[in-house]
């Protein structure tokens, strides 16, 4: 069905859609209307979950894991300190391999307060084991939930994902989205099935303790897990598309007029939607510009980045977290896998710093002098 | 089309944030794409808010705040002895006040700009100054951005739980519908 609704919303539906029976959640800017939301439908019947009001997001985390070990499909949502309060069971979930989901309304940390956009919550946390998907619209949102659930609880994953979705410039706008029918998405999503589960009449131990003989041997098999979910994430894609219409790049990255670009912006999130507006004004004047749009920062597609950056000339790539001492982290990360690629890196809306469609062409300006000229876009 | 943006600004509490969002469902009633969001600030009752609509016929880009929009809805007057409502305008842009003194009266001398009472038809028909959406009828009228039917069943729908309200700002948006045609 065809409406106008909030990002919000649209992420509250995706795990109604997904047909999610436990919520332990705790409200914080700018996440909270995903709660609310969910609050509704569970009050109003259209949903067959229950919402734990939990006292803090750490409870929030740790409830996922009861949870999930007793079969539910789980969800959460949360934002900024609320994240870094969860932080402590992050690893825990990834390292028992338990499927949660969770969408992050990405917002600064404080200090100071601050409760506008950037990446610096959920980047800080790219090596917790959490595939981590970074979202531009609303439509992707509702479509990437479903999707999420179908890449966790993959035979050959086993690892829990975020959708991240900019806190304010995306979770607070009303626009147009296609809500899939629930029958396209049960068949799209079966069922969770869990056979290891927590049971009165069989008890098992679970989380134990790893000790130097095993820890290092969980460890490669949590990364085989991630290196197995960039096909798991292109199929889920694949798939997806094949039933609603909607895809998104190979589901790792997408390409926007990269055919025959020379010079093109890297970014994760809605700033990729003001790039691409402010390509296809470049275009139009014929200069050849594009934009790459990582979808999926972990696990991190090389292949297809190293394939998306063959043509290019120079590449701009706009972190909106700053690892304080060191550089971008998606700037660094980029120029480990493209030695022989001339790559500029900016900082970029940090604390909800607006980045405009001006910022864009003097990136691109950039690019096409070859003189980077600001590095931070204040 | 081009891309319309159009900029709200009120008081907190006035509803604003909702004006911006009935007029992005109204625009999807009449097939097109939208954008409707708000600038948040620090939010007290009564301080000065920002909230903008983006209006197109195919998916909407960009995603930075409206800097140049088409269109400002000025829903307090009394904002414009803090706050420059002119800002950026576009040279062609229209500037619609909710008043009962003319545009050079309220020192918009120079740019396109109509004034029109929506608090008396709001106070007439709802019985309170309920601005928000009332506004819409008479930007309905002036621009031709949006069907006056749109706008009925975007009101319906986002007031569908609020009982008599619904109908109560359809009424005050046809008056003022009616009243703003003239002034095109």
């Amino acid at each position: 069905m065809k409406t106008v609704i909030e990002a919000s919303e649209a992420v509250a539906l995706g795990a109604k859609l997904s047909r999610v029976k436990v919520c332990p959640m705790y409200p914080i800017t700018p996440s909270t209307h995903i709660p609310e939301r969910i609050s509704d439908y569970i009050f109003d019947g259209e949903m067959d979950a229950e919402m734990i009001h939990v006292e803090s997001e750490h409870s929030a985390a740790s409830a996922l894991i009861g949870s999930i070990l007793t079969g539910a499909r789980s969800f959460t949502a949360t934002s900024s300190n609320g994240f870094e309060l969860m932080y402590e069971i992050l690893p825990i979930l990834s390292g028992m391999r338990l499927p949660a989901v969770m969408a992050v309304a990405n917002r600064a940390v404080a200090g100071p307060i601050n409760i506008w956009n950037d990446h610096s919550d959920a980047v800080s946390a790219r090596d917790q084991g959490w595939v981590q998907f970074y979202v531009e619209s609303s439509q992707e949102c509702i479509d990437t939930i479903i999707q999420c659930y179908k890449i966790a609880e993959d035979k050959n994953v086993q690892m829990p994902v975020m959708m991240c979705l900019d806190g304010f410039s995306l979770t607070h706008v009303f626009e147009n989205v296609d809500i899939p029918e629930q029958k396209q998405v049960d068949s799209f999503l079966p069922p969770f099935k869990r056979e290891d589960i927590l049971d009165v009449k069989n008890p098992k131990t679970f989380g134990p303790i790893g000790l130097p003989d095993s820890f290092m041997n969980f460890k490669k098999q949590q990364q085989d897990a991630m290196i197995n979910a960039i096909d798991v994430i292109k199929k889920a894609n694949l798939d997806y598309k094949k039933l609603f219409g909607r895809g998104y790049g190979d589901g790792l990255i997408e390409l926007y007029k990269m055919d025959d670009a020379e010079y093109a912006i890297l970014a994760m999130g809605t700033i990729c939607g003001t790039a691409k507006a402010k390509a296809e004004e470049l275009r139009a004047k014929g200069k050849k510009v594009g934009v790459i749009r990582l979808r999926s920062y972990r696990p991190f597609p090389v292949e297809a980045l190293k394939k998306a950056f063959k043509k290019l000339t120079r590449l701009a790539v706009l972190d909106r977290h700053i690892s304080l001492g060191s550089d971008g982290p998606l700037f660094t990360e980029i120029n480990a896998i493209a030695p022989g690629l001339d790559v500029f890196g900016y900082i970029a809306g940090l604390g909800g710093r607006d980045v405009t469609l001006d910022h864009m062409e003097s990136v691109y300006l950039d690019l096409e002098t070859g003189k980077q000229k600001r590095e931070w876009l204040m | 089309m081009v891309l319309k943006e159009v900029r709200f600004h009120g008081r907190g509490g006035q509803g604003a944030v909702t004006s911006s969002q009935v007029l992005a469902i109204a625009a999807f009633h009449d097939g097109k794409f939208t954008q409707a969001f708000p600038n948040f600030g620090v939010e007290r009752t009564g301080a000065p808010v920002e909230s903008y609509t983006r209006i197109d016929d195919k998916h909407i880009n960009v995603r930075s705040h409206v800097y140049s929009p088409a269109y400002v809805i000025v829903l307090d007057p009394s904002l414009m002895a803090n706050v420059d409502v002119t800002k950026g305008l576009k040279k062609d842009a229209l500037i619609i006040v909710n008043s009962n003194k003319t545009p050079s009266e309220l020192g918009l001398k120079g740019f396109d700009a109509k004034s029109i009472d929506i608090t008396k038809v709001a106070l007439e028909v709802i019985g309170k100054p309920f601005v928000n959406i009332a506004a819409l009828g008479a930007f309905a009228a002036m621009t031709g951005e949006v069907s006056i039917e749109a706008l009925n069943k975007a009101i319906d729908e986002r007031f569908a739980e609020k009982g008599k309200i619904a109908g109560l700002n359809k009424e005050a948006c046809r008056v003022l519908y009616e009243k703003a045609k003239g002034m095109k």
